[in-house]
């Protein structure tokens, strides 16, 4: 497929058809590294694709909150509404082995006649930066061809906020457990959501968890849109409170659009990403320079030094290679 | 004189197929051979509550047992059979009161008072949720749905058995016989709390005969010894457990009586004429003790793992009761381990383990909540883990696969039907017409009505048995039914338990760093480079069969072998598995298929794959497959064929991984 002319890809890709769509997918997805200069230039014309009116939405929650039985439903929703919608579900790579579980899809139930309802599952590839690099680059290509995308990640660690940079609308999926329903928040691990589902609305203790909610997001101050997160309780199982939820995640960008935040919100992001991606492909230049093998030979060769001092020293080979360069 | 000889236990053979006329004759046969109860095996669509004519029906319709529709097939399934002097043991959950209301309407029809019938409606739906997986409504509305049936049945059909807690299950599940029981008694007292909940307080009269009538279904393995202790340690549980925690003071009501389906996780594909003395060993558990014996015995037939077994199949297995029974002299004595120190130690061991097991699912808010937070499914796929990787590794042994494997020719295979039962594949259009016709036939009006009427009894809270039973009378069907029920409750997918191991890898077993993992990791590698991209495989099974062990063992493996798993479950359409392989852009689809629809369900997705311009993605099949239909799936275009023989998980995730991108396997 890449062998065809990108700008045919990219149209294609556009105008729906499913094979383009996958195979870009798959290229963003993989490691390959003889067509970096193509890959590149097929993601610019498809970054400038991108729907007038189409829009991201984040959703992140701790396991077993119902996350992908509600993008679901949220889903469905959309469709019902007469947008055609993504979902991009990224779980997280073993760092031990490499392989992932990739368990989202079944529970977002989409139906396979549904050619305007379209679910992928992408493994998060551990740390630095892999979910950035790799999931920005797949809403790239799924920004093209739906009006809306979806962005599914377990809440831990680094990639949430990796998920805010991406959206538009960031969403956090509670449930009203004891104990644990505001250790999310408190834990600071999310910067404050633009929308808390507060998921399972049918369980005992419902009620008084989105108390607790809206008092924690009381303290919360609006955003410099002016936006002040909201709460909904919801029951994805039930499917009870998805139509408003959904009403509230448009009110969310209606607002951005109305205050002209979206691009200001967006540039953050924007060069956020390019620092990411400088920063990360430096670092590969740099390994790629001095050699893997050289890096583990270091590493070996003086058991006495610290990591830190291997590493200064490495990176002045690295510079003096530079300049003789 | 000696004292007189105790009454042997229930016979019963596990059975039913094709249709409600070919089990009805089934039946007939057996009881003449000296069989002494019924035990109906349904088929998956009528567990599931689907019609015949149900896109997911597709290949299901009489395999794995009979196909009940309406009151009419009841009628015909039982025809010349006396409903009230028969004990029928009915293998049914989440649409167990339905097929209890087809009972009583039928024995209605036939003049017999509902007080007189006697015998059990499975009806532990809990328990589907981590083995099984007939599930089909959330845990929280199926346990009401559960309770409704007991609550009913108290009332109005006192010698009936509502509910028989499965420990079954469980076990072949993977649990050991520790987890077997805390599981099972977790969700007996789940039970009884939701019927707490309805208004029959603890220590009450109505509570005490309700406990009194809940039976047990349990396993047992060829460790009889510890199994033996197993079932002592369950009886004191529960004597304990409907006194205290209950306030059932009559010694009677808190009996612990259980029927037993031997194990059939420890029998093998490889010389299966083997399985004969390992059938007789894993029933001495059950019957040797007095003061533990099993009240009804079903045995597994020996060829179990190569197929659906054949009237003459169950017949031998029947005759194994009979020979212990009757020309033994084990009913003539007393207990023979009262009193035993080993005995006594190895139960108080078990009970105290049990304990601890106990504490933890109570801590975590009981049963219900156990099971929707993963935590009990992820309990059995470590222990399931664990048992298969000893059996790779040699550490448990297992004559004839992974020990003393030579062996002559097996003559029992040699049959033209190679030794298993096939069933007609006419069957299914016979029994979707047939449904059409009575569709045509019944007063649509007076249907419509008796569904609208269950619906708003199941959504104001009432038992749904009256109206379950009036429906039957108006000619409803199964799937009729559970849509109604599907319609207020919602569909529902259980946690698989190996998401549990995607966020935290807690359930990859500890062993796997050996030289055939690792053989199979570099194996993936390989793949993975020639690819461009970390080898990515869809895992699903097509179909309504829930057993989805073997399924989730190569998911968790396979991705402890560095493969990216699209682990897709249980109760998937043909479509639904075409879609997720091309969206997903995965280089291997894996199918797992243990129902017998293998035949129907894989060569569609084969050609449909092929047909949207994917043909070139490998395809592999595991399940319980014969031989002739491997050679005929081989041929339709599935890469590999697994079948129980093979066991040795690293060696098959290498040559999954080598069928990936190479000219053999392309793409």
């Amino acid at each position: 497929m890449i062998e065809d002319a990108i700008a045919l890809v990219a149209e294609r890709v556009r105008a729906g058809s499913r094979r383009d769509l996958v195979e870009c997918l798959n290229l963003v997805d993989g490691s390959s590294t003889a067509d970096r200069g193509r890959t590149t230039e097929l993601l610019d014309l498809l970054y400038r694709m991108e729907r007038p009116d189409g829009w991201v939405t984040g959703v992140t929650g701790a396991p077993g909150v119902g996350k992908s039985t509600l993008v679901g439903t949220v889903a469905s929703e959309l469709r019902a509404r007469g947008r055609t919608v993504a979902v991009l579900a990224v779980d997280p790579s073993s760092p031990r082995t490499g392989g992932a579980l990739l368990g989202d899809r079944t529970r977002i139930g989409a139906d396979p006649k549904d050619a305007g309802l379209f679910v992928r599952s992408m493994a998060s590839r551990g740390a630095l930066g892999g979910l950035a690099a790799a999931a920005a680059d797949a809403v790239v290509v799924l920004r093209a061809a739906f009006d809306e995308v979806v962005v599914e990640t377990v809440g831990v660690g680094q990639s949430e906020v990796d998920v805010a940079a991406l959206s538009g609308t960031t969403m956090l999926v509670l449930q009203p457990s004891a104990g644990d329903t505001l250790q999310f928040m408190k834990a600071g691990i999310m910067e404050v959501p633009d929308v808390v589902a507060l998921n399972k609305s049918d369980l005992p203790g419902a009620h008084a968890a989105l108390a607790q909610v809206r008092a924690a997001l009381g303290w919360a101050a609006p955003d410099s849109g002016g936006w002040t997160p909201a709460v909904e309780l919801v029951s994805a199982a039930m499917r009870s409170g998805v139509d408003t939820l959904v009403s509230l995640l448009e009110r969310h960008r209606g607002h951005l659009r109305e205050m002209g935040a979206v691009a200001t919100r967006r540039e953050g992001a924007r060069a956020a990403e390019v620092r990411a991606r400088v920063l990360r492909r430096g670092g590969e230049l740099a390994i790629e320079a001095l050699g893997e093998e050289a890096l583990g030979r270091a590493a070996a060769e003086h058991p006495e030094m610290s990591p830190r001092a291997i590493a200064a020293s490495l990176e002045a080979r690295w510079l003096a290679g530079l300049r003789a360069g | 004189m000696g004292r007189p000889k105790d009454a042997p236990w229930l016979f019963r053979t596990y059975s039913g197929h094709s249709s409600a006329r070919a089990s009805n004759e089934l039946y007939r046969t057996n009881l003449a051979k000296g069989q002494t109860g019924l035990s109906i095996a349904f088929d998956l669509p009528t567990q599931t509550g689907y019609d015949a004519d149900h896109p997911l029906a597709r290949g299901e319709v009489g395999k794995v047992g009979v196909p009940v529709h309406h009151l009419d097939d009841m009628d015909t399934l039982l025809e010349a059979i006396p409903l009230d002097r028969m004990n029928t043991s009915m293998t049914i959950n989440a649409t167990a009161p339905w097929l209890f209301a087809l009972y009583v309407a039928l024995a209605e029809r036939r003049g017999i008072p509902a007080a007189k019938l006697r015998g059990t409606t499975q009806n532990d739906v809990l328990k589907e949720f981590l083995s099984r997986g007939t599930y089909f409504l959330p845990p929280a509305a199926s346990l009401r749905l559960s309770t409704d049936l007991v609550l009913w049945a108290a009332e109005h059909v006192p010698s009936w058995n509502p509910i028989n807690v499965c420990s079954y299950h469980l076990r072949e599940a993977g649990a050991t016989a520790v987890e077997e029981v805390a599981f099972a008694l977790g969700n007996a007292m789940a039970v009884l709390d939701s019927v707490v909940a309805r208004g029959l307080p603890k220590a009450s009269d109505d509570l005490a005969k309700v406990v009194g009538r809940i039976s047990f279904f349990v396993n047992a393995g060829l460790r009889f010894v510890e199994e033996l202790c197993k079932l002592r340690a369950f009886g004191e549980l529960w004597d304990e457990i409907t006194r205290d925690r209950y306030g059932v003071a009559d010694p009677e009501l808190r009996r612990f009586r259980y029927g037993v389906q031997v194990n059939s996780l420890e029998l093998t594909e490889q010389q299966p004429e083997n399985n004969v003395p390992r059938i007789v060993l894993e029933m001495l558990g059950v019957v040797l003790s007095r003061n533990a014996r099993a009240r009804a015995v079903q045995l597994p037939a020996w060829n179990e793992a190569l197929g659906l077994p054949r009237p003459w199949d169950q017949q031998w297995s029947l005759r194994i009761q009979q020979i212990v029974a009757y020309e033994t002299d084990l009913l003539e004595h007393e207990d023979l381990f009262d009193g035993s120190p080993v005995v006594r130690a190895k139960t108080d061991e078990i009970v105290a383990g049990v304990r601890r097991e106990l504490d933890e699912i109570e801590r975590m808010g009981g049963a219900v909540r156990a099971i929707e937070s993963g935590y009990s499914k992820q309990r059995l796929v470590e222990s399931n883990a664990r048992r298969l990787s000893s059996i790779e590794h040699g550490e448990q042994v297992v004559v004839g696969k992974n020990k003393f494997t030579e062996t002559a020719a097996s003559p029992l295979v040699a049959g033209n039907d190679g030794g298993i039962m096939v069933v007609d594949p006419a069957v299914e259009k016979d029994i979707v017409a047939r449904l059409e016709e009575h569709r045509a036939r019944r007063d649509a009006r007076a249907v419509e009505s008796a569904l609208v009427r269950l619906e708003e009894a199941a959504r104001n809270g009432d038992n749904v048995l009256p109206a379950s039973i009036e429906a039957a009378k108006a000619g409803a069907t199964t799937g009729e039914w559970a849509s109604a029920m599907r319609r207020v409750f919602g569909d529902y997918r259980a946690p698989t338990g190996v998401a549990a191991a995607a966020a935290g890898g807690a359930v990859s077993v500890k062993a796997p760093s050996n030289d055939a993992m690792d053989r199979a990791r570099e194996a993936v590698r390989r793949a993975s480079d020639r690819l461009g991209r970390r080898l990515k495989i869809l895992v699903g099974k097509p179909g309504l069969d829930g057993h989805s062990n073997g399924a989730e063992q190569i998911a968790v493996r396979a991705r402890d072998a560095g493969m990216e798993v699209v682990y897709e479950g249980i109760r998937l359409t043909p479509e639904q598995i075409v879609r997720a392989a091309i969206d997903e852009g995965v280089h291997v689809v894996g199918l797992s298929v243990l129902s017998g629809s293998h035949m129907t369900v894989v060569p569609r997705i084969v050609e449909d794959l092929a047909a949207a311009g994917y043909g070139d993605v490998p395809i592999v099949v595991g399940g319980i497959i014969p031989e002739a239909d491997a050679d005929a799936l081989r041929a339709s275009g599935v890469r590999r064929v697994y079948t129980p023989k093979d066991f040795d998980l690293p060696k098959i995730l290498s040559e999954i991984a080598d069928l990936a991108g190479t000219p053999d396997g392309t793409r």
